[in-house]
């Protein structure tokens, strides 16, 4: 893992300082809330439904067990006990004293954590794939090109006040875990066919109420130049990105309006300019990053037996245990999703254990996914058992990883003042309805948006649930069809809304004619591609 | 009727103006009528509540129901997490529902 070097603890512990005066000069009343607004943003402060929210980055969704202690001390002494992981692989505390942000902000920059970037028009953090660093899959691990990222992008004097907030993510396998496609700029670390890394480059994706897959711009960008053509990505968008209207303010629509070709012209051109200013950086700089993210000492000769005769954890393993690159190891998910509870929410008991597992089982490291679990990235296969019972115990070992019960689902109206409906709810029934049958209704992605902001992905949800307000009164709308993965595609909505019950009605309606039509071996999203739209319409609404 | 509501500014809690103050209950919120821009101005400048606004609510026997659903969850607290919700200050009042 990345650790700070003098610079960025320095740069961190100035900004908490910063900002705990903003604080002390807010409650004195020489800040009004219109001037104080914009810096608690900068520092992931929301005000909430309830109480002031803050959102904590965790870079690309790595963590160390001491940084995942450190959030379940703030989720016990300065919240109600709790956290929530987010679909951008960070932690949101949502009952936090203004009085108090200081403190928390000097208690993370202990451990090398902040909330810098996690609001407002910049970047935020850059997200990647749970996997990264243990998949079988990946060309090679992209964390260390994310810490790049971060680092160029933290601050950045040019790309502070952008049209719009801007999310990167990058992975490194063909098998996209991160919704690459769905991000403002989605890149994927490649090889060449002479055996060169590189890039390929998607950007104008994204969800929200204009949902876009994004095209590809650059087939293959070499290693050497990835900042440069980045900066030049941006600064087309910071030139021409509509500040005009909130509504059409993010790269998506520059892109959609201009067309990917002329997007890209303009990108090149000001790439031969940008490359003449030294951007990126020396290799032996990139190489001092890498260097953090070496491979941990994985222990030769290790059996890849599993003894399965516990057919609870074998359950377990088949579902929630995903390949590793190294002999007599495996990925192994923690399932923030228990039938009925609340998708991502941990206790901060539960947090502590997964530290404790972490530095235990995983060489200290854990990821939080954008799908909100958490990833123990290395476990031996000779631990999982003794893993399997511990998480067990404490209510952590759901078998649900992929099912219908996986689902994504924001706050919703229950904590967000931008909410229109409660997403939560709608999960839990959802959760409820068909634990006994998500076994065979296999790999099925729901998520859940409260508002057409669509912070639950519901555009990228093989069923989708959209909450709306109509005339003062929740309703769900449903949509059939959408991916986030590396087959990316957007939901179609079918038809008219819901009430809380008769969503989930509906969705059986459209399970059931799931399993009336499937042929052997397909998943639900490849039964709606062959199928079509119309059958499932008819299913839903006669 | 019109009752006025916001957030504490230190703490971030949801508070009704109860007439002389800012209350923790919505049961306490009494009718602004025609004066919430000005009471919310006031308050707003002596820094003892944050973003407050005027809504719409029934008077009920249990005390004002704000007519909105996202003011009646603030009123009450979070729908998944009963541990974390307002108890009414007269519990034996009981209290209207989502």
């Amino acid at each position: 893992m990345y650790k700070y070097d003098t610079y960025d603890q320095s740069i961190v512990d100035a900004r908490v300082e910063e900002f705990r005066d903003q604080v002390a000069r807010r409650m004195a009343g020489e800040l009004t809330e219109d001037q104080f607004k914009p810096l608690r943003l900068m520092n992931g402060l929301y005000l909430q439904l309830h109480a002031y929210m803050l959102r904590v980055a965790v870079p690309y969704g790595t963590l160390d067990s001491r940084q995942m202690h450190m959030l379940a001390h703030i989720a016990r002494k300065y919240d109600k006990g709790y956290g929530h992981f987010t679909t951008r692989q960070n932690i949101q505390y949502n009952w936090i004293e203004l009085k108090d942000a200081g403190d928390i902000l000097a208690d993370l920059a202990t451990v090398e954590m902040h909330a810098i970037q996690t609001s407002g028009n910049c970047i935020r953090n850059t997200t990647s794939d749970q996997y990264a660093g243990a998949a079988a899959d990946e060309v090679a691990d992209p964390r260390p090109w994310a810490e790049l990222l971060r680092q160029w992008s933290t601050f950045h004097p040019e790309f502070t006040y952008l049209p719009r907030k801007f999310k990167v993510a990058i992975i490194a396998s063909d098998e996209d875990r991160a919704a690459m496609r769905l991000h403002d700029i989605g890149l994927q670390l490649t090889q060449n066919e002479a055996g060169e890394t590189g890039f390929k480059v998607y950007v104008g994706g994204g969800m929200g109420r204009t949902p876009m897959v994004a095209p590809l711009i650059r087939d293959f960008l070499p290693a050497a130049d990835y900042l440069s053509y980045l900066e030049a990505c941006l600064r087309v968008y910071n030139r021409y990105g509509r500040r005009d209207n909130i509504y059409k303010a993010r790269i998506k629509i520059l892109v959609h309006e201009i067309g990917a070709d002329e997007y890209r012209r303009q990108v090149e051109e000001e790439f031969l300019h940008v490359k003449t200013l030294g951007i990126d950086p020396p290799a032996e700089e990139f190489e001092r990053i890498n260097a953090f993210f070496a491979q941990p000492a994985w222990e030769q000769g290790l059996s890849d037996e599993l003894d399965l005769s516990d057919p609870d954890f074998k359950l377990w393993v088949d579902q929630n245990v995903f390949a590793h690159k190294a002999p007599g190891y495996a990925i192994a998910t923690i399932s923030l999703k228990p039938i009925g509870g609340i998708p991502g929410d941990a206790s901060a008991d539960q947090i502590d254990l997964m530290a404790d597992l972490a530095e235990t089982y995983s060489f200290d490291e854990l990821r939080v996914t954008h799908s909100q679990n958490i990833v123990l990235p290395h476990v031996r296969k000779a631990d999982l058992y003794t893993l399997w019972q511990k998480l067990d115990a404490a209510g952590l070992a759901t078998a649900n990883l992929d099912l219908i019960s996986d689902m994504i689902a924001c706050p919703g109206l229950d904590y967000c003042s931008l909410a229109n409906a409660r997403s939560i709810p709608v999960a839990q029934k959802i959760s409820q309805r068909f634990a006994d049958r998500e076994a065979d209704l296999g790999e099925l992605k729901l998520k859940i948006s409260g508002c057409i902001n669509a912070c639950g992905h519901h555009h990228a949800g093989h069923i989708g649930i959209l909450g709306v307000d109509r005339k003062g009164t929740e309703n769900y709308q449903l949509l059939l069809g959408g991916s986030g993965a590396e087959d990316a595609s957007l939901g179609r909505i079918t038809g008219p809304g819901f009430d809380e019950d008769g969503i989930v009605d509906a969705i059986e309606r459209t399970l059931d004619r799931y399993v009336a039509t499937r042929e052997p071996g397909e998943r639900f999203l490849d039964t709606y591609r062959r199928v079509g739209f119309e059958t499932f319409k008819e299913a839903i609404y006669g | 009727m019109k009752i006025a509501t916001g957030n504490d500014l230190a703490t971030g809690d949801v508070v009704w103006w109860d007439g002389e103050g800012w209350s923790r209950h919505v049961e306490e919120a009494v009718d602004v009528g025609d004066h919430g821009a000005a009471l919310i101005a006031r308050e707003d400048a002596a820094r003892r509540v944050n973003a407050a606004y005027v809504i719409d609510a029934e008077a009920t026997p249990q005390g004002p129901r704000p007519a909105h659903i996202k003011d009646r969850i603030r009123a009450r607290g979070p729908t998944v997490r009963a541990d974390l919700n307002i108890a009414p200050a007269d519990t034996a009042a009981g209290s209207w529902v989502i």
